[in-house]
């Protein structure tokens, strides 16, 4: 890339007979796809992840994965086997872990849509080396968001009356509750995340199959690219519908935390009977969203050797909207706060003091230090850059976005209207290993993935490198009209 | 050839996204009609290129968020209000309000099978077989090099002035593909 190169000492370029002006410093740019890397490098790079020898760490994150989704299976069998009482939760804290969990997973979920969904119609470009493993990050994390529910009704056998179908007594599901508006969000969100995800899939898919040296490659690859050859006539309509189920999905991602939400918003409780609530955790979820996604592809990057494609601005940006949603979440909570006085109510009131200062209170603090002040590190370049601070800091944003569940759950529960009502929570080392086992299946999923499947979109990379513009020296543009 | 294949068209490499783009204006003003550019990512421009018209695949979409939303507020309102009518807190047996969320949701999921079977259809995948799949050298198109494809089918082609053309637009490598 002598091109790259001399762009890069220069400032201006000269090819043909055009010439491309350096733009003045204050709207210098890191190019997205770090030196000059065209099209050809960066398919050979992200395939490479999944071709040839299975490195040793792959093993070693691998079967302590497959052994926790294992540990998963058991509990849930001890579970159901046994009854739901092997839990922690009880009078008057119904909700417990199980709950906690499941909003937590669902969270995390929310950071794959935003970024392949809502900053595709914002044209942000830099989205494109992390939307594909944000995506299945989305996939898998709702997988283990949506065992929860399922489990905690008891008997997970009647599990299918959720859904409307027809039963032995003929009574359908009651849909004036929010918990039946979560069967369908839920359920949509993660078929269309699927949907979205192997869509994106197709043109990647063909890369591989091209590539592919042994017979079982070339035919897995070569059935779920559906025969995609790179026509443009079929390109034109990919990207229709590419824009498409980008603009559903993101009404769609709005919705599913806000009908979490309306599941706690609705009910009477004090502390979950607010109008902040669905905002709130929509801002929550692409919070910790994001953190996770940092937690994985920060050392993922580095393992991988896809420095040049997820580059040091990602990796800055990532940060940058971790900020801006951590602070809108810390004024949801002054807020929430604030209204609690404001309103006059006194089981509100105590309900925010009791969060603040009463048993559970290392549990607000926690909270408190994870989601409001960690976050505010961002602020400064340095941190953004420093790879290990930002991997250390997205671990906390995990553990913050855990403990706002438990503040919102177990808090507002164990502390209701009537003292006779209250009661302790504790979990039950089935409760802690449930937690611990879907940790296991994500991994083992995850991994699998980075071992089979495209981890970056290659085509939509190459799309946006300046080798992919015709009208850009790189591309090959030589000036004049055409 | 010794097996006598029919030819299913002429293929020209092109090495980078300009000249593609610049091959394609020319072949489209020539008014061929059986032809296509083979690209690794979609070309900016290239539609308008190749003379295409705006795609097709909303329609199929619009139509699947219309069927989603009417099947969940008629669901819901037959189970809820006329199959086996539950009270609740003297609430009204159906509203539109507490029926929205279920609907909207299906709304967004029949919408996007609608976006992704619309795309299939409209490029009639999957499809198990393509000549072009079967050339070597058509593998670098999901790679880094560009194809532009006139069919032996087209009413404009002949051999040998299509060729010519091909090489008049700056490609260095033509070959025939086989059916």
């Amino acid at each position: 890339m002598s091109d790259a190169a001399s762009m890069k000492k220069e400032g201006s370029m000269m090819v043909g007979t055009i010439e491309v002006k350096a733009p003045p410093a204050e709207l210098k740019r890191e190019p997205l796809v770090g030196n000059g890397r065209g099209p050809g490098w960066i398919s050979d790079a992200i395939c490479g992840v999944s071709e040839g020898k299975i490195p040793m760490w792959w093993w070693m994150c691998f079967v302590p994965s497959v052994i926790m989704a294992g540990v998963l299976l058991s509990m849930l069998f001890y579970l159901g086997s046994t009854g739901v009482g092997v839990w922690g939760p009880g009078h008057p804290v119904m909700w417990g872990w199980a709950i906690i969990n499941f909003v937590w997973w669902i969270g995390i979920g929310h950071a794959g849509t935003l970024i392949s969904a809502i900053l595709f119609l914002l044209r942000q470009k830099w989205r494109t080396s992390i939307n594909r493993a944000a995506e299945a990050m989305t996939i898998f994390a709702v997988m283990c968001a949506g065992i929860f529910p399922l489990v905690h009704i008891g008997r997970i056998w009647l599990g299918w009356w959720l859904f409307p179908i027809p039963n032995s007594y003929g009574i359908w599901p009651q849909f004036r509750s929010p918990l039946m508006w979560d069967v369908f969000a839920v359920s949509t969100y993660f078929t269309v995340s699927l949907l979205f995800w192997y869509m994106g899939l197709i043109p990647d898919l063909a890369v591989m199959r091209d590539r592919a040296k042994t017979k079982i490659r070339k035919f897995a690859y070569g059935l779920f690219s559906l025969g995609w050859t790179g026509s443009n006539r079929h390109w034109s309509n990919y990207e229709k519908a590419y824009l498409i189920l980008a603009g559903l999905s993101t009404p769609l991602v709005l919705s599913v935390h806000s009908i979490v939400s309306l599941d706690f918003a609705v009910s009477q409780v004090p502390g979950w009977h607010t109008t902040i609530f669905p905002p709130y955790f929509v801002a929550g979820a692409v919070f910790s969203g994001f953190g996770m996604v940092l937690s994985l592809l920060v050392p993922l990057r580095r393992l991988l050797h896809l420095e040049d494609i997820i580059t040091v601005r990602h990796v800055e940006l990532m940060c940058k909207v971790t900020l801006g949603t951590g602070s809108i979440v810390t004024y949801a909570y002054a807020m929430e706060f604030f209204i609690a006085w404001y309103s006059g109510n006194p089981y509100e009131r105590y309900a925010f003091i009791n969060r603040a200062t009463g048993h559970y209170w290392w549990g607000y603090w926690a909270m408190i230090f994870c989601n409001c002040v960690v976050p505010q590190a961002f602020w400064f370049k340095k941190i953004r850059q420093n790879m290990l601070i930002v991997f250390i800091l997205s671990i906390f944003v995990n553990i913050g976005m855990w403990f706002e569940r438990f503040v919102i759950v177990v808090i507002s529960l164990h502390r209701d209207f009537i003292p006779a009502n209250w009661s302790w929570f504790r979990p039950t080392w089935v409760d802690i290993m449930t937690y611990m086992g879907t940790f296991g299946l994500f991994f083992s999923l995850f991994l699998l993935f980075l071992r089979f499947l495209p981890i970056i979109a290659i085509s939509e990379v190459k799309g946006i490198t300046p080798q992919a513009d015709p009208h850009h020296p790189l591309g090959g543009a030589k000036g004049g009209h055409h | 050839m010794a097996t006598q294949k029919p030819t299913y068209g002429i293929i020209a490499e092109f090495l980078n996204a300009a000249d593609i783009l610049h091959a394609a204006e020319k072949v489209r003003d020539r008014g061929f009609r059986k032809w296509d550019v083979f690209s690794p990512f979609p070309i900016h421009g290239m539609d308008a290129a190749m003379g295409l018209k705006n795609s097709k695949v909303g329609w199929f979409s619009f139509f699947g968020g219309v069927t989603g939303y009417t099947t969940g507020m008629v669901m819901i309102w037959w189970m809820n209000a006329v199959d086996y009518a539950i009270p609740v807190g003297g609430k009204p047996l159906f509203s539109p309000f507490g029926a929205f969320p279920p609907s909207y949701e299906l709304t967004i999921l029949l919408g996007a099978f609608g976006a992704l079977g619309g795309m299939m259809f409209l490029n009639r995948l999957p499809r198990l077989h393509h000549p072009l799949l079967k050339n070597k050298r058509f593998a670098y198109a999901t790679h880094d090099r560009y194809y532009l494809v006139i069919e032996t089918s087209d009413p404009k082609y002949t051999e040998n002035e299509t060729r010519t053309l091909l090489e008049s637009l700056g490609s260095k490598h033509i070959e025939l593909v086989e059916e």
